[in-house]
């Protein structure tokens, strides 16, 4: 039974990705952490240095006779000199003037005697850290501020960061990739566990009810026990719907065949042709009923077991030849002859009860059609695939219904008189479909129908 | 023949009786499988009957114990279900043949024949008139050191009219013995196969008579 079943997302999916986003979270989380900290590791250094430069500058001015002297060593700036060729920029202010170094250096915003004030700048269109320090020089009657600003481009900083960037970066992926293999891992273990619980019971026979008894996981422990439950109740229904057919059909047919055999009985004694009659009409209403009984009983049995199709090697040969030890007393009850002629070895893979009953339905035709003293061929070939053909020599099908007659309680129009339920073909046709086969009627030229049930 | 009928509706197996009774057949009725197993051991059956559903067990429990107290009496099995696997698991157990309530008595006689066909060995069935020796089992007439095969319908109207040599049979009861009722036949019908035993009797001491507006009749000189 292929039932179509709603699918809303994947918890193998949901799952998956859950665990793979988070991990791409984290990776670049740590990739952002990590390089912040590296930058202000890299800028506290830089800025330590520079700051150096600055103090080492300002302990250099002195008043001397009234006037600022700024006699600062050469290693003030050289201690600034990087591999990446930085350029270093310095201004030294007396209250509002520049007394030396770049005027156009940005002025830092400075109070008084303030001790080494960091900024990032932009001068001459590149960043620049700039660190400033001021001190007041006091001499005789004199008073002034001197603000020391050095600045220095930011190459080495940002060569270093970009460095351990890269090293980050690939950290951080190599991290995203592990967690992914684990991740997937972990996923495929968790529902490795579900998919061997639905093969399990996707394996079973159509008849197999039994509960999982397989170990399974706690979180699929409710799961498994309320398919157990379904599965028992179903077992349940199943037995109590069967032996509700086995009772109604022998409760129904016990008291026709009752009937039938006074019938029968009767219509030895009577002699009047009117009660003749009316007790062959009561004989043949009997049969009509209890065929159509017996066909519309297996016909919802074939749907049954169609939908859940048993899979055996049938042997047609073997299959035919059982089912004509079966027919032939009916078939000598009209002299007819019963042949049988086998070509190969026609075997199919499918359920032998569907199609026996398909073939029984196919010879009990063949025998209510054909003439007294006539003859049915039956031949079963696996040219050019494996198939069976029932041919008698009958009145054939008509014409203009030949396509038709496979219907449901659909009867030939020049059978009337003999006793049918319309199911037959039916039946047939639905265990060919059961079986990927198929039915084909035709009419023998020298006379006679020949019906096929090929594989 | 003797039957022995285990079938435990006491309407049915009234009805079976009469009508067994009818073609000169003696038939025993166990309603229980007790019964049923008692008159196993005590009579001589040519066949059994066996209904599937009885009130104190299954058909088919007999079934197997029939068969394992070896006992070759054949079995046929008269079953009210239709599903295709309770005959096969019938068969299974030992039964020779099953046939579907509610049946045709011309079938059934069929379906016995032929059990016994298959057993074979049972000769006793064998019924002589005049010089003529008739297996209905085998299906068979002869004639001095002559054997003829009989067709089935042959052999069903020498049977009744073997049966009750010297009594004339209407043409009707010759139509129901041949004819299935699902088909209309017209009385004359019969008359082909009057022809053909009458044929098949040529040389013989037994020959059938015609009573005219009366029917047929068994003779012999």
């Amino acid at each position: 039974m292929t039932e179509v079943v709603r699918v809303a997302g994947s918890l193998r999916n949901r799952l998956a990705v859950t665990l793979v986003g988070g991990a791409a979270v984290l990776a670049i989380l740590l990739f952002v952490v990590v390089r912040n900290y590296a930058a202000q590791i890299a800028q506290a250094g830089q800025d330590q240095i520079i700051g150096a430069s600055v103090s080492s500058i300002l302990d250099a001015a002195v008043v001397r006779d009234g006037v600022v002297d700024v006699d600062f060593p050469y290693a003030s700036l050289s201690m600034l000199s990087t591999e990446f060729d930085d350029r270093v920029f310095y201004a030294i202010y007396q209250d509002d003037a520049v007394i030396s170094g770049y005027d156009t250096l940005p002025r830092s915003d400075i109070a008084a005697n303030t001790d080494r004030q960091y900024e990032t700048v932009v001068f001459d269109g590149v960043p620049v850290r700039l660190a400033s320090a001021s001190r007041t020089l006091i001499g005789a009657g004199f008073r002034t501020n001197i603000v020391v600003s050095v600045g220095q481009t930011q190459d080495a900083l940002s060569g270093t960061l970009n460095g351990i960037s890269r090293n980050v970066a690939l950290f951080g992926a190599g991290f995203f990739a592990l967690a992914t293999l684990i991740a997937f891992w972990a996923t495929s273990t968790t529902f490795g566990q579900l998919q061997a619980l639905t093969t399990a019971i996707t394996r079973r026979g159509p008849k197999d009810l039994r509960p999982v008894v397989k170990p399974i996981p706690a979180e699929l422990a409710p799961l498994v026990s309320s398919l157990n439950s379904l599965m028992a109740r179903l077992n349940q229904s199943l037995l109590q719907s069967e032996n509700f057919i086995t009772e109604a059909a022998h409760r129904v047919r016990t008291p026709l065949a009752t009937v039938r055999s006074h019938a029968e009985t009767t219509l030895h004694r009577v002699e009047r042709p009117e009660n003749r009659q009316a007790l062959r009409a009561m004989v043949r209403a009997i049969d009509e009923s209890s065929r159509a009984a017996g066909q519309l009983l297996d016909h919802a049995m074939i749907a049954f077991r169609a939908d859940n199709l048993d899979q055996q090697d049938i042997d047609l040969g073997a299959l035919v030849q059982e089912l004509l030890v079966q027919l032939t007393p009916i078939a000598e009850m009209k002299d007819i002859d019963l042949e049988m002629t086998q070509d190969g070895n026609a075997a199919v893979r499918g359920d032998p009860i569907l199609v026996q009953n398909a073939l029984r339905n196919l010879i009990d035709n063949a025998l209510k059609y054909s003439p007294a003293e006539s003859t049915i061929t039956i031949s079963v070939s696996d040219v050019p695939t494996a198939h069976v053909r029932v041919c008698d020599q009958g009145t054939g099908f008509d014409p203009d219904e030949i396509d038709d007659l496979a219907k449901r309680f659909k009867r030939g129009t020049n059978v009337a008189g003999i006793v049918g339920s319309g199911l037959g073909l039916t039946i047939v046709e639905d265990v060919a479909h059961a079986h990927g086969g198929k039915l084909t009627l035709e009419n023998q030229k020298t006379g006679g129908a020949c019906v096929t049930l090929s594989f | 023949m003797r039957f022995l009928l285990v079938e435990d509706n006491i309407e049915l197996a009234k009805a079976i009786c009469s009508r067994m009774q009818l073609d000169g057949h003696v038939v025993d009725h166990a309603e229980r499988l007790e019964h049923a197993v008692a008159f196993s051991e005590t009579g001589e059956y040519d066949l059994i009957l066996l209904d599937i559903m009885l009130p104190d067990g299954d058909g088919r429990s007999f079934l197997k114990a029939h068969r394992a107290g070896e006992i070759d009496t054949p079995v046929i099995v008269l079953t009210a279900r239709s599903e295709v696997s309770d005959r096969i698991s019938v068969l299974d157990l030992g039964a020779d043949d099953y046939i579907t309530k509610p049946f045709d008595h011309a079938e059934l006689q069929a379906r016995c024949r032929a059990v016994l066909r298959r057993k074979a060995g049972t000769a006793k069935t064998i019924t002589r008139y005049g010089d003529v020796a008739f297996d209905p089992v085998a299906g068979n007439l002869t004639i001095g050191d002559r054997v003829i095969n009989l067709r089935n319908r042959e052999l069903r109207l020498l049977e009744l009219l073997i049966s009750a040599p010297g009594q004339i049979f209407p043409k009707t009861k010759l139509i129901d013995r041949l004819f299935s009722y699902e088909e209309d036949v017209s009385e004359n019908a019969v008359e082909v196969y009057i022809a053909r035993l009458r044929k098949h009797l040529e040389n013989s001491s037994v020959s059938i008579t015609t009573h005219r507006g009366l029917g047929y009749r068994l003779d012999h000189d």
